[in-house]
């Protein structure tokens, strides 16, 4: 008896500060109110059979989140994520704030969430784990398939992530002005990751992979509701929608992958082509220029050209050089030389590659020898493009290139 | 990038090796398996049985012939694997470099085929 109303005390000590605690991060207080109530039912019942738990209000906090969650949105996907953040928050933020200061959005919750998620304290593959799972909501099972490792290592991972999280006292915030801008590129980075994860996956005992595609495209779409006015989120979201569209295009039913140019552009998404034009032209049009947006507009030149031959290279090559203005690299060289080859003629592009083979990060790598044999056999040297793909075949770790390329080279050595 | 990181070993070496010897190099295994584990970078690994316990199978003319032993001669046997999925290179060898065996006999590290690729 004693218990019982010991319970029923703390209970309606503890009722105002959830309800506030709540409120401050969901609003809906119509709907907090009812959640809060239902969890209070939930705490009348088993607190005085199982004890009163070790921290009563984090646990009051979380049943009414489930709940308020439970109403709010249907979707299990969102009841995880927020269920994440939820366990995530430092308890004392829970603590009503003083007067006067501003009481933080739901939105922003869900952005310091991402900047969280994609610290730089974290490795690349944790940042992508663990932004799948407290930020996208799939479960450590769905990830680790779509990663394919086993569900253990992929728990381990994020566990380690958000150890260290912890161990590092990142705290649950926005980050401040000055370094906002780098943290938003680690974040813009790993949705890039994600769907590049994705995207590349070709086809049959794979294909749930390709889930990863539609989910960077969902949480980038996040990010652009939250940020509409950065230039290199909408870019960024607009790379996506335009690669995506070409997806049905892209590989044969045998998984074999289609380049660019032998793709049927009739199986193209149109609509998507239709929306990634319309989201790069307009932000183009008034944001400061980046990477991602001039990536986009390169894909959207592809977009347009209803056939290969239609592709309008010399604006192509313009955005390329642009591009290898304000973000060079050897792989951003590769694709200008392509570029150029496809304007100008082969020879142009074979010499603009010439230029990559001092550089250690490119010299050994597959993507430079498939290029040069295929500009090789623009140029009509059959010969050594041969040669240029069998090495390229030989350096990949990719299946459906390394078959790709070695059927390149086949069809050369006919006479 | 997931790597297949093949041991290799010579069992009798192994075998001869003092008791003190052997356990501090067995020993070296626990803390970097650990750390595998920890990371979330351990995908797999298995180790294999005495190399005397390999059946080697050749079909020829459509005629198998099974022998007893391993298929190469030579003194070093592969005895397991780990498969690791790692940030770099780099890091895949770092590993490696760390296993007792690299220290007598070799480890190699191979990239596993993965079945992505880009629109080339």
């Amino acid at each position: 008896m004693t218990t019982h109303s010991g319970a029923e005390d703390l209970l309606r000590a503890l009722a105002p500060q959830v309800l506030g605690a709540l409120v401050r991060r969901y609003g809906h207080f119509d709907a907090c109110e009812d959640a809060v109530q239902e969890a209070l039912l939930a705490a009348a019942v088993q607190w005085p059979e199982q004890g009163i738990p070790d921290n009563p209000r984090g646990w009051l906090i979380t049943v009414a989140s489930r709940r308020l969650t439970d109403e709010l949105r249907s979707e299990y996907a969102r009841r995880r994520r927020e269920d994440t953040a939820l366990a995530m928050t430092p308890l004392d933020q829970f603590v009503a704030p003083a007067p006067g200061d501003e009481y933080p959005q739901a939105e922003d919750d869900t952005l310091t969430l991402l900047f969280l998620c994609c610290h730089p304290a974290l490795s690349p593959s944790s940042q992508v784990a663990l932004t799948l799972r407290a930020v996208g909501g799939l479960t450590t099972a769905q990830i680790a398939r779509a990663f394919l490792v086993p569900e253990s290592t992929m728990g381990q991972r994020i566990s380690r992530a958000k150890q260290r999280i912890k161990a590092t006292g990142i705290p649950f915030q926005l980050p401040p002005e000055p370094e906002r801008t780098d943290r938003l590129d680690a974040v813009l980075h790993v949705l890039y990751l994600i769907f590049n994860e994705g995207y590349t996956t070709s086809s049959g005992p794979d294909l749930h992979r390709a889930e990863l595609t539609g989910e960077a495209i969902r949480l980038t779409r996040g990010l652009h509701r939250l940020l509409p006015d950065d230039g290199e989120v909408a870019g960024l979201l607009a790379l996506m929608v335009l690669t995506d569209a070409r997806r049905p295009a892209r590989t044969r039913a045998d998984g074999g992958l289609v380049p660019l140019a032998e793709q049927d552009r009739t199986l193209w998404q149109s609509g998507s082509i239709e929306e990634g034009v319309a989201l790069i032209t307009r932000t183009l049009a008034r944001a400061p220029l980046g990477p991602y947006q001039i990536q986009a507009a390169i894909a959207a030149v592809h977009g347009e050209a209803a056939r290969a031959e239609d592709t309008d290279w010399p604006q192509i090559v313009a955005l390329y050089r642009v591009l290898a203005r304000i973000s060079p690299g050897p792989m951003v060289t590769l694709n200008h030389a392509i570029a150029v080859a496809m304007a100008q003629g082969p020879q142009a592009g074979l010499d603009m590659l010439a230029t990559l083979d001092a550089d250690d990060r490119l010299a050994e790598h597959h993507r430079l020898d498939a290029v040069r044999a295929h500009l090789l056999e623009m140029a009509g040297d059959r010969a050594a493009a041969r040669a240029g793909y069998q090495r390229a075949a030989r350096r990949t770790t990719s299946l459906p290139e390394q078959r790709y390329l070695e059927a390149r080279a086949a069809r050369l050595a006919e006479p | 990038m997931k790597y297949m990181l093949l041991i290799y070993n010579n069992a009798a070496v192994l075998e001869a090796l003092p008791a003190a010897e052997r356990d501090a190099f067995m020993g070296e295994v626990d803390p970097i398996m650990k750390e595998l584990m920890g990371s979330g970078e351990l995908v797999g690994g298995e180790a294999l049985a005495h190399p005397s316990n390999t059946k080697t199978v050749r079909v020829r003319d459509g005629v198998a012939a099974t022998t007893d032993g391993p298929f190469a001669e030579a003194k070093e046997q592969l005895a397991g694997y780990l498969i690791v999925d790692c940030e770099t290179p780099e890091r895949a060898i770092s590993i490696a470099e760390r296993w007792p065996d690299a220290k007598y006999w070799a480890m190699e590290v191979r990239p596993i085929m993965d079945t992505a690729g880009t629109e080339m």
